[in-house]
């Protein structure tokens, strides 16, 4: 199937507008949104992820430039053709506790029913298919005041989608949810975009899951601006280094996750067989202010890791045999 | 779901008719059974003042209890889901003291007296106009202040501190006012049913039914707004007017009955509570005619507890609407942690 673009900006300024003083967060932007597709929109806190959401979900007016959903000028749109191509899911507190599950996931189909928002038949059916979709219908009859936040976001997403709208855009969907239902969460998503071919955005601080599952990545930075692209395109282009413009974290390239510039004051040797071994070493001894060499140089401590008891640390002719990285850590190793 | 709605809606429907029945055939004019029933077939009573106060006093009594209750419970429960909080309500927000200081500009600035005010039809519509206004400016001030205070509590406070201005201004008037007129305000200010006669019981009707209908149109922007304003305005609800006709369908429902059966507290706070905790939803299909007829039913009850002393007078209605509503309020604050739609 080909990839259409769902969204297409030209030459886009967003920022806000009160009065007749604008205050542009981000200029000349171009980029594309594409069905099938789930993409991530990471960034610092305060470089403009939410008013980059905001602006695409019409919330706000683009301060200037070009902004097509499916080839038709954003602000051409009615309300009510809007609200059948745009589904969001925000962050913002609901006061729908009071309403089954099955009632709020059958408010998003508000824009296709008619005057009082009765539900026909045609649309008991979609809103249970997205019930079983996010894998919710068991708790239909629940209150939404019941539920975990997990099982809300579902919910919302649910609700999402029986909107039946091309483009559902998350305003960090996975904040305040533990890691098992993040990875749910992230992965229903991905699912979603695949097998019903939306183009789903979403902005999130969750870096390690947005790179394992995400298909495209929206880098967004004020010194570097927008930078999309497939995830692994931009890690190994480099990208990532520019997301945050900070000396004391880093991107590590092999992990694929940010780690605090690690302040080297002293250097060892370690050698070790075993891949998952050598990881947690390197990641202990880097803890405590040791760069690791794999390469062996005279004069240096030598660290022989045999296995998660076995340590032997050759030091200035000296030996010394350690039982766990407690012994190790603990001990003098310079 | 709907089906609780329907049963809990026939349920009310009956509990209404009895409550009427017993309002028509008890007053504080004893009147035999027999006579009443006569009475209202036109035929001839005993007693010509028996007729009369059937017709003039205890049948007009009825609707407007009933219309009454109905327009403070909907407009207490437009009130809660456009201001995302519970709690809110028309006198607690202003929007009741709002009325009543159009009500007092026309009643005491005017030099009139409720009486004056209450005969001629110019009097009546310059009485609904002065509520009506007075309570939009209170709604509108709320709007305008909700932009501004995200606490749903403190924008609370706020309505009450603008309660307690116009109270300072009703009292201002007053004081310049004839002893009359304050005399005529104070027993306005009391709250009561009786204060629209068989003659202006038409027009009060007509007003009360459009506020009414107003907010059955909007059930469905209603159920919208349970999930905020953003996530509403993704569902297709235009913001801007649907604030402004819930302001307008408020505004008329405050204003009508203020205007005429004095600033009745708790109707409109307390019963929405009531209805939603019978059914167990927040969900506006079920919700509103639920809460519509509960108020109506409230309502009734609370005129016949007023007539309770019989000859020797009536109970003023705000004596008697705290007591069955600040109770309901503590209950559900105390559990606000069970009741689902705090949450």
């Amino acid at each position: 199937m080909e990839k259409q673009a769902v969204i297409t900006a030209q030459d886009l300024n967003i920022g806000y507008r009160t009065g007749k003083k604008e205050k542009t967060i981000h200029q000349h932007l171009n980029f594309q949104l594409y069905s099938g597709e789930l993409t991530c929109l990471l960034g610092a806190n305060g470089a403009g992820k939410s008013t980059l959401l905001r602006t695409l979900a019409a919330s706000q007016p683009a301060l200037n430039g070009n902004l097509k959903i499916l080839g038709k000028p954003l602000e051409q749109y009615t309300e009510k053709e809007r609200s059948r191509t745009i589904g969001v899911v925000l962050t913002d507190k609901t006061f729908a506790g009071g309403l089954t599950v099955y009632e709020l996931v059958g408010l998003g189909r508000q824009p296709h029913t008619g005057f009082f928002g009765r539900l026909n038949k045609n649309d008991h059916r979609i809103i249970e298919e997205a019930l079983n979709n996010v894998g919710i219908a068991h708790k239909a009859q629940s209150y939404t005041a019941e539920l975990s936040d997990g099982e809300r976001q579902k919910v919302m997403i649910a609700k999402a989608l029986v909107q039946e709208c091309p483009l559902i855009l998350l305003d960090e969907p996975t904040a305040f949810l533990d890691i098992v239902s993040r990875i749910e969460i992230m992965h229903l998503l991905h699912k979603l975009a695949v097998e019903q071919q939306k183009a789903i955005l979403l902005s999130t601080h969750d870096i390690e899951q947005a790179l394992v599952l995400s298909d495209k990545l929206w880098l967004l930075s004020k010194e570097q601006g927008l930078q999309c692209g497939v995830t692994e395109d931009l890690i190994l282009s480099h990208q990532m280094d520019g997301l945050f413009s900070r000396k004391d974290i880093q991107f590590n390239y092999e992990n694929g996750i940010y780690y605090p510039t690690v302040t080297r004051q002293h250097q060892i040797i370690v050698s070790c067989e075993e891949k998952t071994l050598l990881h947690w070493t390197i990641n202990a001894l880097n803890r405590h202010g040791f760069q690791c060499l794999l390469s062996s140089q005279p004069n240096l401590p030598h660290l022989k890791v045999i296995s998660a008891t076995e340590f032997i640390l050759n030091n200035k002719g000296e030996t010394h045999t350690f039982h766990s990285f407690d012994e190790l850590l603990n001990s003098n190793l310079r | 779901m709907k089906n609780k709605g329907i049963t809990y809606s026939l349920i009310l429907t009956f509990i209404i008719l009895l409550l009427a029945g017993c309002n028509l055939f008890f007053g504080s004019v004893d009147i035999p059974a027999k006579a009443v029933i006569h009475a209202l077939l036109g035929e001839e009573v005993a007693k010509a003042s028996w007729s009369f106060i059937v017709w003039e006093s205890r049948v007009p009594q009825i609707v407007t209890a009933l219309l009454c209750g109905a327009a403070l419970a909907g407009s207490g429960l437009m009130l809660q889901t456009a201001f995302n909080n519970p709690l809110a309500g028309p006198s607690i927000l202003g929007i009741n003291s709002g009325a009543s200081l159009g009500v007092a500009f026309v009643m005491l600035a005017g030099g009139g007296t409720i009486a004056t005010a209450g005969v001629t039809l110019s009097g009546f519509f310059s009485i609904v106009l002065g509520a009506f206004i007075g309570s939009m400016i209170v709604m509108g001030l709320i709007l305008f202040f909700s932009t501004l205070i995200k606490s749903n509590i403190m924008l609370l406070i706020t309505g009450i501190m603008i309660g307690y201005i116009t109270s300072s201004a009703i009292s201002l008037l007053n004081f310049f006012a004839t002893a009359e007129g304050v005399h005529s305000y104070m027993i306005w200010g009391m709250g009561n049913f009786s204060g629209v006669s068989l003659e202006q019981l038409p027009y009060f009707a007509l007003f009360t039914l459009a506020g009414l209908l107003l907010s059955i149109l909007l059930i469905k922007p209603l159920n919208a707004l349970l999930l905020g304003t953003r996530y509403a305005e993704n569902l297709g609800v235009n913001i801007k007017r649907t604030r402004n006709l819930l302001l307008i369908s408020t505004g008329i429902l405050t204003a009508i009955t203020t205007a005429f059966c004095g600033p009745i507290a708790f109707i409109g706070l307390a019963v929405p509570h009531i209805a939603r905790l019978m059914l167990g939803t927040s969900n506006h299909n079920s919700l509103l005619p639920v809460t519509l007829l509960t108020g109506s039913a409230i309502a009734l009850l609370c005129n016949l507890i007023c007539i309770l002393p019989g000859e020797s007078g009536i109970i003023p209605l705000n004596a008697v609407t705290p007591v069955l509503g600040a109770p309901v309020i503590i209950y559900v604050i105390i559990n606000q942690r069970r009741i689902q739609y705090f949450n």
